[in-house]
This record gives C-alpha cells, structure tokens and sequence, in this order.
C-alpha cells in the first residue's frame, strides 16, 4: 500500500469536488429540503399529517440525502471516467494496486454521504420547528449506523458504477434508484406494510429498509422500528456484499 | 515558424538522472505473448477489433473470440527507441496494454528490466509512463493541474512538481493555456498535454501509443524533436504508428506486427533493403496472361513478379528500377495484345515491405 499515491488521488477527488462546491450543495441538499418542506411543514400545518410526521420523516430523508449522494458521488465519475474521459487511465497508471484506487473512491464517496447525512439534520430541524422530537440515546449505536449506511451508499455507487453503461444512467435512476427510495421505508416505517404481508417481506431485499430503519431507530425510537442489531447486522452484510461485487466489476473495467 | 531547439530544451536540472537511474535504465522484453479477447476488447486495448452483432437472442453459441496477438516475442533494448508498425487491429494496443499492465495476456510474459510486468505491477509502473491511442485528460483539472496531480502520484515532493509542470508546459509550447481547463483544447494540445504528462515523473519507459495521429506536421516535428531528446537521456521509448514517415525517421528499430505476429525486425534501412529490388510496380491488365507475367520476369532489374490473387488482371512487380520499367512492361503488353489499365510505382518503403510480407497495404 503506497500512501503518497493514496493521498494524492483523495486530494484529486477533493479539489474538483471544492470546485464544484455550489452545484454540488444543490444536488445533495434542493431534493431533500423541497420534501422536507412540502411534507413536513406544508402537509402538516394544513392538518393532512399529524404533526408527529415531522419526527417519522427525518430519519428517511437522511437516509435518502445519503444514499444518493454517496451513489451519485461514486457512480457518476466512475461512468464519466471509464467510459467517457477516460481519465481514469491515467491513476490506474499510478504506482499502487488499483484495488485502492475502488477504495479511494468507495472513502471518498463516504465522506461526502456522511456529510450529507449530518448537514440534513439541522436543516430539517430548522426547517421543520418547532415539533422535531430527536431522541439521541446512544450516540455511538447512531453513529455506527450513519456510517454502515454512507458506506453501503459508497459502495452501491462503486457496484453501479462499473456495471452500468453510459447510455443506461437514466434507467439506473428509474429502474433502481427509484423504486428502492419509495419501498425504503423512508417516509413510512415498515411497521406501516403490515397490512401488505408480502410487500413487507419483500422489501426487506432493500437495503435502503435498513438504513431508513436504522436511523429511525437511533434517532426518533419512540417510533416503530425494526431492531436497531438486526439493522446493524443486514447493512454490515450489504456493505460487504457491494464492496466485494464493485471490485469485481472494478477490476473487470479496468483490466482487459 | 522556425523550432528554436535548443533554447526550449528541457531543462536537465529538474531532469536529473541519478547514478541510481542509470542502474535502472530498462529494456522491454516479451516472450510467446498470446492474448485472446472473449468479449469486445474494452479501452484498455484502444479498440480496433470490429465485433460483429455476436449478442444473439439466446446466448447459446460459444462466445466470439479475437486472437489479438499470436505468439509474439520482442527483445527491446535500454535507450532504443523501437515502433511497432502494422495495420489496424494487428496488436499493437494490445501490446502497450500488456506492457503497461492494462490488458492480462493469455498466455506468455513480458518484462519491463528484469520486472515481470503481470506479476510485479506496482514497481512496473513506477518505470513507465504511458500514452494511449485516445486522449485521457481530467476534464475536471486545468492543465497545470493534471500535471501537478500526477506528479504528486508518483509521490513527486510540491517543488519538484511545480519545476517539472512549468518545464514540461513551456516544452510542450502550452504556457498560455496553463490555467485553463483541458475541456476546451484542441486535439493537438490534448495530445501534447498527454506526452507531457507522461514524463512527468520521469520515466525510464515510455510508451506511445499512435503519438501523433492527428497531429499537424509542425507538431509532429515538435513531438519527434522531444522524443529524440528524451530518448537521449538514456530512456527506452516504444511506439506504435502505421505512418511509415514516422517509423522511418523516428525509430532506430522496427517490429512489423500483422495478425498479433511479428513478422519483420530490423532497422528501418535494413527492412527496406529486405524487399526485393526495393521498388514495386502495381500493374492492372485488361485480361489475365500468365505468359505475359513470365515475360516480365525476364525483364532487367525485375525481382519477383506477383500474380494478385484478389484479382486476377493485377500483378506486383518488385524490381531495382521504377519509372524506366514501365514502357518496357507497356511494350511487352501491347506485343501480346493486352492492355495495360493501371500503373502505380512506388519508392522503396516501408509500406512496400509489409506488402511484401504480407499481400496487403497497410491502409487496407
């Protein structure tokens, strides 16, 4: 492991990620805030929710501000770079196993989920008081959870990102971003599928249930919510699971 | 505009060759490469095989297979600057993508020095420095910056890189467009950007894969002045081109590659001298005569005389003498009532030596 080289390609990431700061802010944060703000706030005062939606909603919109930054923040320059600049060429040239250059990408990418994760809460909050009931019992069992969930984030984009065409972005989004934010559990919690048996044991294929569930679980327990080491164990599992499928899809991209 | 050389040379401060480097000085080498593709070859070999539409309906049939290269053995020495010539798709980026750790061969080695290059990549790398087919800059970076980022991979400190940036953009003639992003530069400044970038670091190897396709010819010579340059510091430097100019004037030694096999080595001048008589004459008839092309035979200075097996009117003539043939041929033509259609003569070349070797123009 050749930490100069390491470092150096983090330092790539963060200045073109610097420079694109503003752009950057407005994808991660302008979905999320309008949802906040329309269900939170405008569904709530007008009396179709109960004003403890607010408290349910939070934990789901972290959890959707996280997973698709993390995946965007991976996935996008993988495509652009393998498949369009051709960029990546040259730091596959660059003298470590390019096994690290997945990783540098999977960390890279879990920074900026986290950071996403993080800043949602007090913009929510803001956004959302008075009425927001965070119930912060453990704060390492939070924080073992927000990372599992920026991790499987980051490395769900490493797995799309080496697996998907250019020319299939948009049924990326369609097809899997999609369909996985709204049978997440993210603005509902699972409890609420008990009157769908099937829907609610298959959704459980989600990762994105666990993430929703995990925070909700850590953030706002007074709600239903599955068990908080079940959540641990399944987003440990997902974790492994895409970091092992994306270097494989990795290595099969980069090397012919 | 002329090329004022020396005063643009790079400067050999921030260029040092350490006693240790030249102990480093390193050869290429491969024995049997074989690399066979079971799915379209992807970037690393920079295209240039056609797959037909193989994705059938029910992926029953066993999956197409490209043999890219086919045996291949190449010996190249430290300081040489060596190209590999051929025809689209006869294996010359799958050769530089073996070599530079992109593509896993089937079959065979290659060394890089005494380095095996699939087994000890990381240290392989550090020798090389590679220039691929197709331009590959960070769009996301200004000029300098690529420069800067990639020295700062290879573990370069900031003030060397700086030194190194600032030399290589004032060699390279982009110091105006240093802090522009790359997005908006033209195919010859990408190109130029993309050599520089791969002597940023300085290395013993360099690889250059088509260099100056596309390039202008003020360009070209620009390029060529550098790689002499380069290649005078000690540095071993491989290229592959299909222009016989560059092969010609450029390389000290050339490999002819055809179907992933070499099938020419030798200096540019002894390659030439190897085509019979060194002229070729491609001559079309109105009708085939096998008589008349044992006439031609006989004739003064002709070497071999070639039956087209494609077409069956045409005939190459390898001989010591072009022009003066001709109204020989045409004699001896109309004396056996035939017409000649078509008269191509073409100087002793590199372009004749692989028709000699192998039936088919390079740009077919």
């Amino acid at each position: 492991m050749n930490w100069k080289t390491f470092l150096a390609l983090l330092g790539r990431d963060a200045h073109v990620a610097r420079r694109n700061f503003i752009p950057l802010l407005l994808q991660t944060f302008l979905q999320p805030m309008m949802f906040v703000f329309i269900f939170g706030r405008v569904m709530v005062s007008s009396g179709y929710m109960p004003a403890a939606y607010k408290s349910l909603l939070l934990p789901g919109i972290m959890a959707i501000s996280m997973v698709f930054t993390g995946v965007w923040a991976v996935a996008m320059p993988l495509i652009a770079e393998f498949q369009f600049t051709r960029e990546i060429e040259d730091r596959l040239l660059a003298p470590m196993e390019i096994s690290w250059l997945a990783v540098e990408k999977v960390i890279f990418g879990t920074m900026q989920a986290l950071l996403a994760g993080l800043v949602v809460i007090p913009a929510a909050w803001l956004l959302l008081r008075p009425g927001v009931d965070l119930n912060l019992h453990s704060p390492l069992t939070f924080a073992c959870v927000t990372l599992l969930v920026a991790l499987f984030s980051a490395c769900g984009g490493l797995a799309l990102g080496c697996s998907m065409n250019q020319a299939h972005i948009g049924l990326m989004f369609s097809m899997v971003l999609t369909p996985m934010i709204f049978f997440g559990c993210t603005y509902y919690p699972w409890s609420a599928l008990a009157h769908f048996p099937i829907l609610q044991k298959v959704v459980l294929i989600n990762p994105l249930v666990y993430a929703s569930e995990g925070l909700r679980g850590t953030l706002v327990p007074q709600f239903p919510h599955l068990p908080v080491a079940g959540v641990l164990i399944a987003l440990t599992f997902f974790d492994a699971l895409f970091l092992a499928t994306g270097l494989r899809q990795f290595h099969r991209k980069a090397v012919s | 505009m002329p090329q004022n050389g020396s005063a643009n040379r790079l400067p050999s401060k921030h260029f040092e060759d350490t006693p240790e480097d030249f102990g480093m000085l390193a050869g290429i080498r491969t024995r049997d490469l074989r690399k066979i593709y079971t799915s379209p070859p992807p970037m690393a070999s920079g295209g240039g095989f056609g797959f037909g539409p193989a994705r059938g309906k029910k992926n029953k049939q066993p999956k197409p297979e490209i043999v890219a290269l086919d045996g291949l053995s190449l010996e190249i020495s430290p300081g040489e600057i060596f190209g590999l010539l051929g025809p689209n798709g006869a294996g010359k980026s799958t050769t530089v993508g073996i070599l530079t750790t992109r593509v896993r061969p089937t079959g065979g080695q290659a060394w890089i020095g005494d380095l095996d290059v699939w087994n000890e990549q990381v240290p392989v790398k550090r020798l090389i420095g590679v220039v691929q087919q197709r331009p590959n800059l960070d769009f996301a970076l200004t000029a300098r910056e690529i420069l800067l980022f990639h020295g700062a991979y290879f573990g370069l400190d900031s003030q060397t890189r700086a030194e190194r940036a600032d030399a290589l953009l004032d060699r390279f003639k982009l110091r105006d467009r240093a802090d522009q992003m790359v997005r908006g530069f033209s195919g010859g400044m990408m190109q130029r950007l993309s050599i520089a970038r791969a002597m940023m670091h300085d290395p013993q190897v360099l690889f250059l894969d088509e260099p100056s396709a596309g390039l202008d010819p003020q360009t070209r010579l620009l390029l060529w002045e550098i790689i002499r340059e380069y290649n005078q510091r000690g540095k071993t430097i491989l290229l592959t081109t299909h222009n016989m100019e560059e092969a010609d004037t450029l390389c000290q030694r050339l490999a002819i590659i055809d179907h992933g096999r070499n099938i020419a080595l030798g200096t540019p001048s002894d390659l030439k001298a190897s085509v019979p008589g060194g002229y070729l004459l491609r001559l079309r008839f109105g009708q085939q005569s096998p008589e008349l092309l044992q006439r031609l035979q006989a004739l003064a200075g002709v070497r071999e005389v070639r039956a087209n097996d494609k077409d069956n009117n045409s005939a190459d003539i390898y001989a010591d003498r072009g022009g003066p043939l001709v109204s020989e041929i045409a004699n001896l033509a109309s004396s056996a009532n035939l017409e000649l259609c078509d008269v191509h003569i073409s100087e002793p070349s590199l372009e004749n030596l692989f028709l000699h070797h192998t039936g088919r123009s390079l740009r077919d």
